[in-house]
This record gives structure tokens, C-alpha cells and sequence, in this order.
């Protein structure tokens, strides 16, 4: 797991990524909200009747939900660098989002974090989950990274992710730990 | 093998375990495979075979799980997320079990840009601790990811890895005990140069209750040139060498660096057999594989070795009389019960 052999082989010139940060894949993102601002927009986006009927409103109205995805995909693309997964874990993940991870991981930091928290694969950049869990820590909410997180259905990229939480289909995104099985209500 | 009973038995009995890492060839030849495996029956209880380690094609470590204990020394199987999707994993691990493989490692696996195809696609369609989650699902509940049920249930011990000095600190104990939430039995651990540092993390550990459900085996290893010593510092990723042992092999002629690295080794092992909670060691030796008998004689863990002749090299023996239907663990030991130092 750990040996290196030679050097890799340099990429051709003409393919050579500008910095490391226009890499070919996902890359930890900063959020660009406070993590009490973002815990206390929890709050206000929680679930009730009327966020129930607007989601059920618009799950009816094709044109109406691309409008509404499209300004969902907009506002947290530039927030959080979503990439619409379509299953929102940030409400759990200190408002840090783990699909801008290299390695898209759900459940957690790999080993190979810098000592200076830099991600492995971006060295000029911070790792997403040391950012989650610096907001979690400093919010008091640091067991919600304990929750063990189900893995990504594709078939939901590029959904509406607020739909789908004010819906309640996101119930059976994450567990708590020893608790229920990895797919019990994806089947 | 040691002595018949395998890693799982070894780990059961509270007995102090060694494992050992082996990389396969990149090409196609066993025997390059069996000459590193064979020095090191009777002396290991189990020999990993990495997966595409560091993201280099090798030789798939299930194959070399087989040439491992055709070469008697009992397979932990590596499989990483790196180079699959859900279904590949799933039916591989249902393969390993089929053919008797005894053990598995689940990790996420080093990302594709640091080895020798950074021009691949990276999967990482589960994560590590998905993968130890569907890998108990599939032994203990009989049943796929998708719900469906097995025909036979798989039979491997389920092991993981972590890194005790990446950051954030405040949460690697903490993931350990996701990982063993999911379905970890044992668990390796990143190089270990900085002892204090692991015993600290060891005391989280213990504070969670870990290793009475999920064995700790830490990993060391020998520095072995100046070189290397340069590469693990700053080529691999998480790795942590305080300063005090970089002064140490460098304080020494350079044609005794490699005996120092092997002295510095043994002595790690040696601390860490004191640290409560640990129930073994992973030696990581990639190159001098050979000289892994000699670290352990050293660290004191020389084994007599087997009367009988030695248990097998057969791949269904051994492992399958001492399993347990569900975890490895049914009962939880005290900790620091690894008593038989």
C-alpha cells in the first residue's frame, strides 16, 4: 500500500496542467460561507409543509424543476464547488463538500493527508475533510462525521438535491454507526 | 504459516501477530513472487499482497494471494477502490472467498496520479469504508449491496487500514471506529517512527473500546538507504519520520545506514509490544523482503518452528475449522490482552 516505485512519467508538455489546481479531477473546495452561517441556513431550509408542497409543486412541473436545479447547481457550485452529486451530505459534513474530494471519498479523510493538512493529490490545496472537520469541531458537531454515509447512487447526478431533502427521499443517505445495513432503504 | 492456526486463530488467541507486505511482479512470472514469499513461512502468521500499490500495475493480488500459499504462507488479499466499481469489488471478493483466500484488506487505494498510469480514469466508485460495510454485509447478512442474496456466503477475515498521524488528529482514532462500525476485524496501520505519537493514538483507541472488536496490528519497517529515507519523507504521502530518527541515520556512514535502519526497526517493534492495546506488527520491507526474518529475530519474535512440517500451503486448510458464522470476535477481550509477548 505504500511502496513507490520509479518516478512517474511526466505528462507530454502540451498536457501539463497550468497549476495543479485545473486538474482533470474533482478538487477540494474551501466554502465560502461561514460554518454558522451555514448551520443556522440548516435551520431555515429544514423541511416543513411548505417547502414540502413547493418540492412536490415543482417534481410536477418538468420546466419549473430544471429552472430551479439549474439555480440550485449555480449557487452551489460557487458556494461549496458542488458538483451535484444529488444526495446533499454537506448538512452532515460541516458544510464542506466531500464530492470535491480527488478521491470522492464519503466517509472520511484517507491516510494520505500532508502533516500540514494539504490533500495528497492537489498539494497546493486543503484537504476537503480536514476543512469539514475543523467546522464540525468549532459548530459541536463532530459525531455527524461518525455517521457511516451509503454509497453515491449515479443515477441521481445532476438532480435536484433540495428537492429530494424536502421530499424526505434522503433518508436513507447516511446511518448511524452499528446501526441498519449499507442499502436497507435503497432497494 | 506459523503454526496452523492463521491470522484469524493468531488473533483470536491474543497471541502478538506479524504480518508482512509483499508487492507482486510486474510481469507474469510466479516465481519471481514465490522467492519472496518463502523465506517467510514460520516466520509470519500472513503476507499481504498489495493491489497495484502506489497506483503501478503489478501482477492482481488475488493471483498472488494463490502463488502465496502455494509458497505456504497464508494470503491477506489487498483490494482497493481505486481501480473498481461496485459490482467488480463485490464479485472479487466473492473470487477470493471461492478460492480460499482467508483474509482481505479493504482501503481506498493511492490515487492514480502518483503512479505509473496517471493517465487513468480513477473509480473510487465506493470508498473504504462503503467497501467494509458491503464486505459484512455480504459475509455476515449473506446479501449484496443491491439487497440480493448470496448462494453461499463468503469466509474471509475483513481487514482495513489507517493512517494514526494524518491529519485532522482529532478524528483518526475516531475513524478507525467507523471502520470497525463497517465491518473491520483488524486493522494495519501506516509506518510507525514516531512511538509516542502512536501510543497516543492508541489511547484514543482504547478509550473507544476498539481493540477488543478490531485488532491493531501497526506498521513498520526498515529505512534502509539515505535515499529512501529522503523518499519517505517527502514521496509518500502521510507518512510521518520525527526528526530525531532522521538524525539518528544520518549520524551513521552511509554504508551502515542499512544496519541502523534494520536496528531502528526492531527497536520500534520492540516499544510498540509494550503499548497496550496492540496485537501485532505489519512489516513493510519493499526490496528486502529476504531480510524480514532477521528485524523479527532481532525485535525477539523468532517462532519455533513448526514440528508437524508445517500446515499448509494448501489454501482450504488451516483457516476454515476456527471460523466464526459472524465476527471473528465473539466476545470481547479485555484489552491489552496480548499476553503471549
Amino acid at each position: 500500500m505504500l511502496a513507490r516505485g520509479d518516478a512517474p512519467p511526466e505528462p507530454p508538455a502540451g498536457l501539463r496542467p497550468r497549476s495543479s489546481v485545473t486538474g482533470p479531477w474533482p478538487h477540494p473546495v474551501r466554502p465560502r460561507l461561514p460554518g454558522r452561517v451555514a448551520y443556522r441556513l440548516q435551520r431555515v431550509l429544514a423541511p416543513n409543509a411548505a417547502y414540502r408542497g413547493l418540492a412536490g409543486a415543482l417534481a410536477k412541473v418538468p420546466a419549473a424543476l430544471r429552472v430551479f436545479t439549474a439555480a440550485e447547481k449555480v449557487t452551489k457550485g460557487a458556494v461549496f464547488g458542488c458538483r451535484m452529486c444529488g444526495q446533499c451530505t454537506l448538512p452532515v459534513t460541516g458544510y464542506a463538500c466531500p464530492e470535491t474530494c480527488p478521491k470522492q471519498l464519503r466517509n472520511g479523510p484517507c491516510g494520505g493527508v500532508g502533516a500540514d493538512g494539504s490533500c495528497e493529490v492537489f498539494p497546493d490545496l486543503r484537504c476537503v475533510w480536514v476543512v469539514a472537520y475543523e467546522r464540525a469541531e468549532r459548530e459541536g458537531r463532530v459525531t455527524d462525521l461518525m455517521l457511516l454515509q451509503r454509497p453515491v447512487d449515479h443515477r441521481r447526478a445532476g438532480q435536484s438535491a433540495w428537492v429530494s431533502y424536502w421530499r424526505g427521499d434522503d433518508e436513507s443517505l447516511w446511518s448511524a454507526p452499528r446501526a441498519g445495513t449499507v442499502t436497507e432503504e435503497h432497494r | 504459516m506459523s503454526n496452523g492456526m492463521g491470522l484469524r486463530g493468531r488473533l483470536a488467541s491474543g497471541a502478538f501477530a506479524v504480518t508482512a507486505e509483499i508487492g507482486p511482479p510486474r510481469g507474469a512470472d510466479p516465481e519471481a513472487l514465490r522467492r519472496k514469499v518463502a523465506p517467510l513461512a514460520g516466520w509470519v502468521d500472513a503476507v499481504n499482497i498489495t493491489d497495484n500499490a502506489g497506483a503501478y500495475v503489478r501482477m492482481a493480488s488475488w493471483a498472488g494471494s494463490l502463488v502465496a500459499a502455494q509458497a505456504g504462507v497464508e494470503p491477506v488479499m489487498q483490494l482497493t477502490c481505486r481501480d473498481r466499481n461496485r459490482l467488480a469489488l463485490q464479485s472479487d471478493l466473492l473470487a477470493a472467498s471461492a478460492v480460499g483466500i482467508p483474509n482481505v484488506l479493504l482501503m481506498t487505494g493511492d490515487h492514480p496520479k502518483f503512479g505509473d498510469q496517471p493517465d487513468a480514469k480513477p473509480v473510487f466508485d465506493l470508498d473504504s469504508v462503503q467497501l467494509l460495510w458491503a464486505a459484512r454485509m455480504m459475509r455476515d447478512e449473506g446479501r449484496l449491496l443491491s439487497g440480493r442474496a448470496l448462494s453461499t456466503r463468503p469466509a474471509w477475515l475483513i481487514g482495513a487500514v489507517e493512517n494514526p498521524f494524518a491529519p485532522p488528529a482529532g478524528f483518526r482514532a475516531a475513524r478507525l471506529a467507523k471502520k470497525a462500525d463497517a465491518g473491520a476485524e483488524f486493522v494495519q496501520t501506516q509506518f510507525v517512527f514516531d512511538v509516542p505519537a502512536f501510543a497516543r493514538w492508541m489511547a484514543e483507541v482504547a478509550e473507544l473500546g476498539l481493540p477488543g472488536r478490531c485488532r491493531i496490528l501497526a506498521g513498520v519497517g526498515p529505512v534502509r538507504s539515505l535515499r529512501a529515507l529522503d523518499h519517505m519523507r517527502t514521496g509518500v504521502p502521510g507518512l510521518h519520520i520525527p526528526g530525531e530518527v532522521d538524525r539518528r541515520l544520518r549520524s551513521v556512514p552511509a554504508d551502515r545506514v542499512a544496519e541502523e535502519g534494520v536496528r531502528l526497526c526492531a527497536e520500534i517493534i520492540e516499544q510498540i509490544r509494550e503499548i497496550p492495546g496492540v496485537s501485532g506488527v505489519h512489516v513493510m520491507a519493499p526490496g528486502y523482503e529476504h531480510g524480514i526474518p532477521a528485524i523479527l529475530e532481532r525485535a525477539g519474535l523468532a517462532r519455533a518452528r513448526p514440528r508437524d512440517g508445517g500446515p499448509g500451503s494448501e489454501l482450504t486448510g488451516g483457516f476454515q475449522g476456527d471460523r466464526s458464522p459472524r465476527s471473528a470476535w465473539p466476545t470481547a477481550p479485555t484489552l491489552g490482552g496480548t499476553g503471549a509477548h
